[in-house]
């Protein structure tokens, strides 16, 4: 077998067959050359998008909650309705303490600020952070650091500023690192520029500052604005969001079902449910691109089998000639083989073709539709062995039956 | 050279059966060319397709140069064509998308001959068919006499004992027909052994023996004076 493969006149058999049948052959290649082309344009497009969610989400702790104080809709324990809840710092002490699953408590604060350097002002957010913060909603940095632990410590004036806010106050290519902005009268120097997220759940935050920093200057005393909770992967965050609730009403003298009292925004929940389609376009994607295959199985099992009807009195000639059933089916399998190999490579390449162009249209930019819109190869020439090695199995059964009747049948079709 | 004894065959028509031979007794000696006539639907093709043992025979015993042809598998059955057995057809069936010298070497690329010796070999019974000139040309570039010469050349390709021809002027125009003859007569004079089917008179008595079949059977054997094709050319 290995020899006959090595024959130059197996090759020239193919050849002439091909080459002499052209729009047989032609129309096959296009059957393969479509089906192993749509298979790589949907799972590339699929890996795009999914790619492009990632992206999105990359960043941020998906398994997260977060939660601050509202007025209380129910009086309790001799309040009266509509008191303002503020949770404290050590609300998020005993949360970090007391439930059971947590990964992370993040307790942050926020205002607005005037923020003013030389002759330029702007109002800006302005968060006072812990390090933390990083672990949970990862800051991409320009340039610079994040507020570390001896920020905190020292409670230095110091601030991280988005792309946005250099923009504003800066100067194109001006150095930042190092120099002053006012915020609210004081001085603060820019040791970080950070990349603005394209999600971020809660407020948009344009300054950070050491959480620290913000408590004295500020005036917060314990109290904070509000605090992301992320819970570790195996937790379910809607239970540990339950739980951490009910320890919060506890803790400020709120009525267990008194629901207006405290806000909250569940990441992991949100975030599941795009999950949940990307789960469902993967799936669909599959699917379509199965039934692509068997499709293109169909194809050639179909393509084969009028060639080998269409081949019948040559088969007969052949026979007659002396060629014994098995060279007969073994021409037609490396035939068909041969070809389907031929047509699905150049699926392949065109299929490349395809996803470099989806990439050129849809690819480019931070907020493109796609990203990285690719096919592992390896699924690729496993769907083009499944589709060689089905489409040539259905094809054997017209080659058996071509060599199963009498010769002189064969001989009397024309 | 080849003998058959009583030989049957029957084909199922429906719930019926259509008895299409009914026991032949024939036997050709080494050098013979036997014409075998009859009517159509006289069994003349059905006899010659089982010679070539492009059909099974039914009941009967059937030797080929000493080798009882029975049961063979398809494998076998596809060495003896080769080795033993040259066919010409009717409607010539050459492979249409292979040039005359290919068609030629055909048999004995499945005899397993390399490349080299096979287009010597086919460029030689080419040339003895006297179309060395057209050795590249397809079969549709070909008029029917030239067609038929190079089916001839393929018969001969792999030297067999015995030629087989059904109908080998059946599609052709007399005068054509005639050169066809001459040539198979030569081949005679050289040795072969010539089975031909014909319902043609003329082209039968070009062969030295006349077998005539009706329903079945054999009517007729005797052995004629053979009239040579070249007098009518």
């Amino acid at each position: 077998m290995i020899r006959f493969l090595f024959d130059r006149d197996t090759w020239q058999e193919v050849y002439d067959s091909m080459s002499k049948n052209k729009l047989r052959t032609i129309i096959t290649m296009i059957g393969v050359w479509w089906g192993i082309l749509l298979l790589i344009g949907l799972l590339g497009s699929a890996r795009g998008m999914e790619n492009s969610f990632n992206r999105l989400f990359g960043d941020f702790a998906t398994n997260s909650v977060f939660i601050w104080g509202q007025s209380t809709g129910k009086p309790f324990k001799g309040f009266q309705e509509g008191r303002r809840v503020r949770l404290s710092l050590s609300d998020a002490k005993k949360i970090e303490e007391n439930i059971e699953g947590i990964e992370f408590v993040v307790p942050r604060n926020q205002n607005r600020s005037l923020v003013v350097r030389n002759f330029l002002s702007e109002s800006f957010s302005v968060a006072g952070d812990y390090p933390l913060l990083d672990a949970v909603e990862k800051k991409k940095l320009i340039h610079g650091r994040f507020i570390n632990q001896n920020d905190i410590e020292e409670k230095k004036k110091v601030a991280v500023i988005s792309e946005d806010v250099y923009k504003q106050l800066f100067k194109k290519d001006e150095k930042a690192i190092g120099e002053y902005i006012q915020i609210n009268n004081i001085n603060y120097t820019v040791i970080g520029i950070f990349e603005e997220g394209k999600i971020s759940m809660g407020p948009t935050i344009n300054i950070h500052i050491p959480f620290t920093t913000f408590q004295q200057v500020y005036n917060q005393g314990d109290r904070i604005g509000w605090m992301m909770i992320t819970g570790k992967i195996e937790y379910d965050i809607v239970q540990i969001e339950k739980d951490c609730k009910l320890l919060l009403k506890n803790l400020n003298d709120i009525h267990p079902r008194d629901n207006r009292a405290l806000g909250s925004a569940n990441a992991g929940q949100e975030i599941g449910k795009v999950t949940g389609f990307l789960k469902g376009m993967q799936f669909l994607t599959w699917f379509v691109g199965i039934a692509t295959l068997i499709a293109g199985v169909f194809a050639i099992g179909n393509i084969l089998l009028i060639t080998v009807k269409e081949r019948t009195n040559e088969i007969g000639v052949r026979r007659a000639l002396g060629a014994t059933p098995f060279e007969i089916k073994r021409q037609i399998v490396v035939e068909a083989v041969f070809l389907t190999l031929i047509a699905g490579l150049f699926g392949i390449i065109s299929g490349g073709w395809i996803l470099i162009l989806l990439d050129h249209l849809y690819g480019q930019g931070d907020d493109a539709v796609l990203v990285n819109a690719s096919v592992s190869i390896l699924i690729v020439f496993v769907a083009l062995l499944i589709l060689v090695t089905l489409g040539t199995l259905i094809g054997l059964i017209p080659a058996f039956k071509a060599t199963s009747v009498k010769p002189i049948e064969a001989l009397r079709e024309e | 050279m080849l003998k058959i004894n009583q030989l049957h065959k029957s084909y199922p028509i429906g719930d019926s059966s259509l008895h299409v031979l009914k026991g032949i007794d024939l036997s050709v000696e080494e050098g013979e060319m036997v014409a075998i006539m009859g009517s159509s639907g006289s069994g003349k093709s059905t006899l010659l397709n089982i010679i070539g043992i492009l059909d099974e025979a039914g009941e009967g015993e059937y030797i080929l140069d000493g080798v009882p042809i029975k049961d063979l598998t398809e494998k076998k059955a596809a060495v003896y064509r080769n080795k033993f057995l040259g066919f010409i057809f009717q409607s010539f069936n050459l492979i249409n998308y292979k040039n005359a010298l290919e068609n030629v070497a055909l048999p004995l690329y499945y005899q397993g001959m390399n490349r080299k010796d096979r287009q010597k070999l086919a460029m030689f019974h080419l040339e003895k068919v006297g179309l060395a000139d057209w050795a590249t040309h397809l079969p549709n570039e070909l008029s029917g006499g030239q067609k038929q010469r190079v089916a001839i050349a393929r018969a001969l390709a792999a030297n067999p004992k015995l030629l087989l021809a059904d109908e080998p002027t059946g599609a052709l125009d007399t005068k054509t027909s005639y050169e066809i003859m001459e040539f198979i007569q030569q081949l005679n004079d050289e040795g072969k052994t010539i089975l031909m089917v014909t319902h043609e008179e003329d082209i039968a008595n070009m062969c030295k023996r006349i077998v005539r079949l009706r329903d079945g059977v054999i009517m007729e054997d005797k052995k004629v004076t053979q009239v040579r094709a070249e007098q009518h050319v």
